[in-house]
């Protein structure tokens, strides 16, 4: 029997859809990659309890008055940050909420409209629908634009409705122009703190990254279970495999 | 049913007064342990029994599901309809909701993973040729109820993928003339797709075509046992038998195939598992970014694309222009290219069964075809179209480029099918079948 060329055949296809199955995972990488253009890197993890409790806090200080987080709740805060209901009630809710209620803004979305030209969004799933990375550079890419109505733009996020919240820390930032560039889009180099705020520029990443945190958690709570727990399900199905290969290898034995 | 229903004994005098009334245990013995396969499967031969895992795990996951979400538009908050806020319910407030819930929307993916490579492994092996093509057309109808009870379920959770997807592909039907406009209406039971749509997707979700699914199922299954199992040699084991009447070639389905097909399961388990629990997104391709966002007529997403199991069909659709003032040649394009794959035991006139003994063109087209598909997912999916500016600059026509990309690869899609016509009347060279199996575990 021509055996050894018969089993290439077979070897070859699967070779050839691997070969494939590769080349369009490297696209998908790519593009990934590509996506990111231009964005800092949030580099954030779950892990880091501490940063997302100074994260949480942060938020409810800085954001929470404009910003919803509809389908979180405070109580679900405390249990997943590890935080006193006390701590929770006194540096956490500043609307007069209960433990068990979502984290919503008590701010009216008429008023809110008329104010920003838009009323600002519901936070809940912004890490999930934007990404981590582009929260962090957007929060850190805001500058002077007196052009806007409010006085504020952002160079992630043009002609952005909201002003920037964190300037007491941050600063304020104007942007750095191109040599001989005319005033208008793509023509920005860079941001320069002209105004130095309360924190420099190693800590203002830190308090930017600690919110991003937060908000990458309040995206999807879950994920701190689910990464913890994910292990003991792998290495589970693990051993079940391999009991599994033993069992088979055993029954044909008798296959001849 | 071709395997011979034999009458089991029993000691026990419950299942024998059953089986005088009504031979289940007969049944099921006669489709297990009294059904003979070939012995020589090999890898490409667990994703049958792996897509009916899946399918298992979609009806359980599904009904869970079911018992939280709610199939309504209607604004719940500003811009937030009930459906969307209850599956945000069910991932933050239903104990382990998240994790039925992953299960379900990686379960979609996967199955459609595992239905790709099982029709791929049909392609390989001959699986769709005589006496095996009523197996092929039931499986290609299970196909066709898989895209709809996938496409309807992604409209599910009002994101505004669901939304804007679902406008996309309803509005193919109104390239159809004289009808087209009504019937998308009539289909959508709205101008837009509204709460109405989302109610009869809902129905269809969940009843019909998980009903219509599982007859197929049952189906294909009983057809193939009919006919019995085609193998990697493509030789008919029922021609040699021995003298107790069983298959020389073949083995009791029960239990060296189960014990066999629970390490593949164990194997996939582990995959589906790390996806579920360390990348349920996929990295947006599993679950998308902006279905992440309510759904919003007003704000159109920067791409509308399917999720990445349509998109081959999708950038059929997008490849062929439109000719004499109407679109519908896309629309025609992209039905065609499945609707070829029914004819496929009619096409292929070649009698050997398995590659390994076709001649060298059918290995070559065979190969051609499995890559146009990737590279057409690769269009549909956009991805083709942002790596041309990155690769070649963003001087040229990107769009031009993709074009001429994705028409090339429409072209060696269909042409598969015309190659085949004529290589397997006549032209092709084959190699000698065995008599017997070649190897085997």
């Amino acid at each position: 029997m021509t055996k050894p060329m018969i089993v290439s055949v077979g070897k070859v296809m699967l070779m050839k859809f691997a070969m494939a199955l590769a080349m369009g995972l490297a696209m998908l990488g790519q593009v990934q990659a590509s996506e990111g253009g231009g964005l800092q890197s949030a580099n954030i993890s779950l892990d880091d309890m501490a940063s997302l409790q100074r994260g949480a806090k942060l938020y409810f200080n800085y954001c929470s008055g404009c910003h919803s987080l509809r389908f979180l709740r405070y109580s679900r805060i405390a249990d997943d940050l590890q935080l006193d209901r006390k701590d929770v009630e006194a540096s956490l809710i500043f609307t007069g909420a209960k433990f068990g209620d979502p984290a919503l803004s008590h701010m009216p979305v008429e008023d809110a409209t008329k104010w920003f030209g838009k009323a600002p969004p519901d936070l809940s799933l912004e890490a999930r629908s934007k990404g981590a990375d582009w929260i962090y550079s957007y929060l850190k890419s805001f500058y002077i634009d007196p052009t806007r109505p409010l006085g504020w733009n952002n160079t992630v996020f043009e002609n952005a409705s909201m002003p920037n919240a964190l300037w007491e820390l941050q600063g304020l930032q104007t942007a750095v122009r191109k040599a001989g560039a005319k005033e208008g889009e793509g023509a920005i180099e860079r941001l320069e703190v002209s105004t130095p705020g309360r924190q420099n520029a190693e800590a203002f990443d830190r308090t930017v990254r600690d919110i991003t945190a937060f908000l990458e958690y309040a995206g999807e709570p879950a994920a701190l279970k689910r990464e913890s727990m994910g292990v003991w399900v792998l290495l589970y199905l693990a051993v079940f495999t391999l009991l599994a290969y033993f069992l088979k290898h055993e029954f044909w034995k008798d296959v001849h | 049913m071709g395997a011979p229903m034999t009458r089991i004994q029993s000691n026990s005098r419950v299942i024998n007064w059953i089986e005088d009334r009504l031979p289940i245990f007969s049944f099921l013995n006669a489709h297990t342990g009294g059904y003979y396969a070939p012995k020589n499967f090999n890898l490409w031969y667990y994703f049958g029994s792996l897509a009916l895992l899946v399918l298992v795990n979609q009806i359980l996951t599904g009904i869970f599901l079911t018992m939280n979400y709610k199939p309504s538009a209607e604004e719940v908050a500003p811009g937030i309809s009930a459906a969307f806020a209850s599956v945000e319910y069910i991932m933050r407030d239903v104990e382990w909701g998240w994790l039925i819930r992953y299960m379900h929307s990686t379960g979609a993916s996967l199955f459609f993973v595992v239905v790709y490579l099982h029709m791929f492994r049909g392609l390989m092996y001959g699986s769709y040729k005589k006496p095996r093509e009523l197996v092929w057309i039931l499986g290609m109808l299970i196909f066709l109820a898989l895209m709809a009870e996938a496409f309807m379920g992604y409209v599910l959770p009002w994101g505004n993928m669901s939304f804007w997807g679902a406008k996309v592909i309803i509005s193919l039907f109104g390239t159809i003339p004289w009808i087209g406009e009504s019937l998308v209406q009539w289909i959508m039971g709205d101008y837009l797709p509204a709460d109405a749509t989302l109610n009869r997707f809902f129905a269809l979700h969940v009843i019909a075509l998980p009903l219509v699914l599982l007859l197929l199922v049952v189906l294909h299954l009983a057809a193939l046992h009919e006919v019995g199992s085609n193998n990697p040699d493509g030789v008919e084991i029922k021609a040699k038998k021995g003298a107790d009447g069983k298959p020389l070639d073949g083995i009791p389905f029960h239990p060296y195939y189960t014990v066999k097909d629970i390490f593949g399961t164990g194997f996939f388990l582990l995959i589906a598992a790390f996806i579920i629990f360390y990348a349920p997104t996929f990295g947006g391709w599993f679950l998308e970014h902006d279905n992440f966002i309510p759904a919003n007529n007003l704000a159109t997403p920067s791409h509308i694309k399917p999720v990445w199991y349509f998109t081959p069909f999708y950038a059929i659709l997008r490849m062929v222009p439109s000719l004499f003032g109407t679109a519908i040649w896309g629309v025609l394009a992209m039905f065609g290219s499945i609707a070829l794959l029914f004819f496929l035991p009619w096409i292929d006139a070649g009698k050997v069964k398995s590659v390994r003994y076709r001649g060298l063109g059918y290995k070559i087209a065979l190969g051609l075809f499995a890559v146009s598909f990737i590279m057409l997912a690769a269009v549909g999916a956009g991805v083709v179209g942002e790596l041309i500016p990155e690769w070649l600059g963003t001087s040229v026509d990107a769009t031009a480029i993709e074009n001429l990309f994705g028409r090339f690869w429409t072209i060696i899609y269909f042409g598969f099918f015309v190659f085949l016509w004529f290589y397997s009347r006549g032209m092709e060279k084959t190699k000698p079948v065995p008599e017997r199996v070649t190897s085997h575990d």
